[in-house]
């Protein structure tokens, strides 16, 4: 442990002993013999924190200021106040112009930064004429082709807006959207954004949403275009390390950290092995989290993660750039938490969450919305998560006071605490031989069932209340229960037409080529796989048909089924 | 089947994910509440189709068959209702599991789905739900 929590030896404080001492008495004829609270780490909480608990004078070394080592304060000098989090409402349903319509109509709301979910056919790697057409477009828009994104980006400015898409493997997402740049004669140099889902072990070990390539190919995929964004998308985040996949898995807020730090170790380690110098890709290197309800817990989880990673990158990859040691990371409220039962105590909830965010200090944030576990998110309810946080900012004025919590002593223990967890994990993890081998044979994913069948024990046992569903339960009012939305009749048939017509199209010799390239790609280990698919889209392959390529070529992965 | 062994050998289900989405966690839960319970469980993991799920069934002789859906694949669903009836196996009782809107609960009621568990289900209610709609399976079975 890096940091050390001990209480300090030398503080000195009139009448502070005694006077704790009179206290610890009176609490325990209070409150008799206490069972230990825990957090949902398992780290034991006490009632109360004092000097005794956190030693000030070691502030400089473990606290230092915002934009300085060790970072815990946040990683830019004005934080939230000199610019606010960005409000990335993750979206994406329909056609390509449903999407269109709907982004149009959230950046009218407040909403200051693209996102783009595609259907899950997208996420797996098929066009939309593979799957059941009962699924297309159901959550998520669905974009196999450069003439689908040039649609749902139609109107917005995508060189002055970042762009976050859930972008899994091989990045057929990216490809075009720098096609769409070409189109509009934009320099790939001024698009900015984030290929949001590129984490391949987090979709392996605990959501199952990826791509299926097996793990040698996805592994080579990624490192690929790492390399292609650091030559030719210079400020594109090719990497997003995602812990919020786990801990929805049912990892406990410090496996999540820990994992999603061994996850970037392992990212990093990989990239070195290409040659390539830490200074120069990590500051391209985010993350993405989970922000559950324990919020305290969460908070902290933040704090010790920057402090972590700023470590991590010094002493492990040797980098000397302050950028490339920024724990730049978005968030999103925990759709875990939120229940069927009464949904409008959802909006509560959400907001507790985001508060955790905001004060954990996130670059970016996502509210869910009230109806998360009744549906895929409607309409009215986004709008009401969306407020969530104009309201949290605005009227709230979350936003102007830098790691308001920094100096508490339960919030400055809690750190100390959650980051020795984290280091013990991360170290469980090297033991294992990184990440990549860990997730490879199921440790990991062992691990996260473990803790999600904890946590359900607990909610069985009533001994963690849930409002509306093991306590507290009450009439529901007709009018909290919406209609689930569905793409509009004849939507999805007009767009199987338009991509049978797009396939017609194309100039057939250059697909041919194209797909030829890409293969030899595959097969040509000084070859960027990546480059070759940017090349494949912008010649007219679809989506599902670099993807199947490539599944030919890499090999094909399925999830490891651990029961 | 003797009706002695069919009383004495355990409820035979599979937990399954039919469809694109591959979130597991409430599948690999309620796998291991039935298997605690004494169940035979048959845990395939996600990203199965229809006609995979359709096999183990017939191959496996199956009492009851848990669908976990956590975006939108129970959309699917009737369809694997179809399937079954065409292969003859209607008795087998199907539950699904996860988060499904309610206008399009009644249409999996309507495709013959016996119940589905929304999120704040208890594992006593899936544990005494399937265990029922298993014995109800075999009785069905046996008539035959």
């Amino acid at each position: 442990m890096a940091v050390d929590t001990s209480s300090s030896k030398q503080l000195t404080l009139p009448g502070l002993d005694e006077a704790r001492s009179r206290w610890r008495e009176e609490y325990r004829a209070h409150m008799g013999n206490e069972r230990p609270v825990r957090n949902r780490s398992g780290i034991e909480i006490a009632p109360l924190y004092t000097p005794k608990d956190w030693d000030s004078s070691r502030y400089m070394k473990a606290l230092g200021f915002p934009g300085q080592a060790p970072t815990t304060r946040g990683i830019y000098p004005s934080m939230h106040r000199g610019r606010t989090w960005s409000q990335r409402q993750l979206i994406g349903y329909g056609t390509p112009r449903d999407y269109n319509r709907r982004l149009r109509e959230l950046m009218a709301s407040g909403v200051n930064a693209v996102s783009l979910i595609p259907c899950n056919s997208v996420y797996r790697g098929y066009d939309a004429d593979e799957v059941e057409p009962e699924l297309i477009g159901t959550c998520g828009v669905v974009v196999d082709t450069l003439d689908d994104m040039d649609a749902c980006l139609d109107g917005i400015p995508i060189d002055r807006v970042s762009t976050a898409m859930n972008d899994p493997s091989p990045f057929t997402l990216l490809a075009f959207v720098l096609g769409v740049a070409r189109r509009r004669g934009l320099p790939w140099g001024r698009i900015t954004g984030t290929s949001n889902q590129s984490d391949y072990l987090s979709h392996f070990v605990a959501n199952h949403m990826f791509f299926r390539l097996a793990l040698p190919g996805a592994r080579r995929v990624l490192i690929d275009q790492i390399r292609f964004c650091q030559e030719h998308v210079p400020n594109w985040n090719p990497l997003s390390v995602v812990g919020q996949h786990m801990q929805q898995a049912g990892a406990t807020p410090a496996q999540a950290m820990a994992f999603t730090l061994s996850s970037a170790i392992q990212y990093a380690e990989d990239c070195i092995a290409r040659g390539m110098e830490p200074d120069s890709f990590l500051p391209r290197f985010t993350f993405f989290f989970d922000i559950s309800l324990s919020f305290f817990e969460e908070i902290a989880k933040f704090r010790a993660g920057r402090r972590i990673w700023h470590r991590i990158t010094g002493e492990r990859f040797g980098a000397r750039d302050p950028r490339a040691r920024r724990f730049k990371f978005h968030s999103q409220t925990s759709g875990v938490d939120l229940t069927r039962q009464l949904p409008l105590n959802n909006i509560a909830r959400v907001a507790v969450q985001a508060m955790a965010g905001i004060f954990g200090g996130t670059q970016s944030l996502h509210t869910d919305s009230y109806d998360e576990a009744l549906t895929t998110p409607t309409e009215a309810p986004s709008r009401v998560a969306i407020n969530t946080q104009n309201i949290l900012r605005e009227e709230a004025h979350l936003d102007k006071v830098i790691d308001p919590l920094g100096g508490s002593y339960y919030i400055e223990r809690l750190t100390d605490e959650m980051e020795a967890e984290i280091e013990k994990i991360i170290g469980d993890i090297d033991g294992q031989g990184g990440m990549y081998e860990a997730a490879e044979r199921g440790v990991v994913q062992r691990m996260i069932g473990q803790s999600a069948l904890e946590f359900q024990q607990k909610v069985e046992s009533g001994d963690q209340t849930v409002v509306g569903v093991n306590a507290y339960r009450g009439e529901e009012a007709e009018a909290e229960r919406l209609p689930s939305q569905r793409p509009a009749p004849g939507s999805v048939e007009r767009y199987l037409a338009e991509l049978a017509s797009y396939r017609e199209r194309r100039d057939q010799a250059a697909v041919t080529a194209a797909r030829d390239a890409l293969r030899r790609a595959c097969g040509d280990k000084n070859e960027n796989v990546f480059g070759r698919v940017v090349e494949a889209v912008e010649a007219g392959m679809t989506h599902g048909e670099v993807c199947g390529c490539l599944r030919e070529e890499l090999g094909f992965g399925m999830p490891l089924v651990v029961a | 089947m003797h009706p002695a062994a069919q009383e004495r050998s355990p409820a035979k289900v599979v937990v399954t994910k039919i469809g694109l989405d591959g979130h597991d966690r409430g599948s690999r839960l309620v796998a291991t509440f039935l298997r605690d319970a004494g169940m035979e469980v048959i845990y395939t993991g996600p990203w199965q189709s229809i006609p995979a799920v359709l096999a183990i069934a017939q191959e496996e002789d199956v009492d009851v068959i848990g669908i976990s859906s956590l975006s939108t694949d129970h959309l699917i669903v009737p369809k694997l209702m179809a399937a079954l009836r065409e292969a003859g196996l209607g008795h087998i009782g199907v539950v699904v599991g996860g988060i499904v809107p309610d206008d399009e609960a009644a249409l999996l009621a309507e495709a013959g789905v016996s119940q589905v568990f929304h999120p704040g289900s208890t594992r006593d209610e899936i544990v005494e739900t399937v265990a029922r709609l298993a014995r109800e399976a075999r009785a069905a079975h046996s008539e035959f």
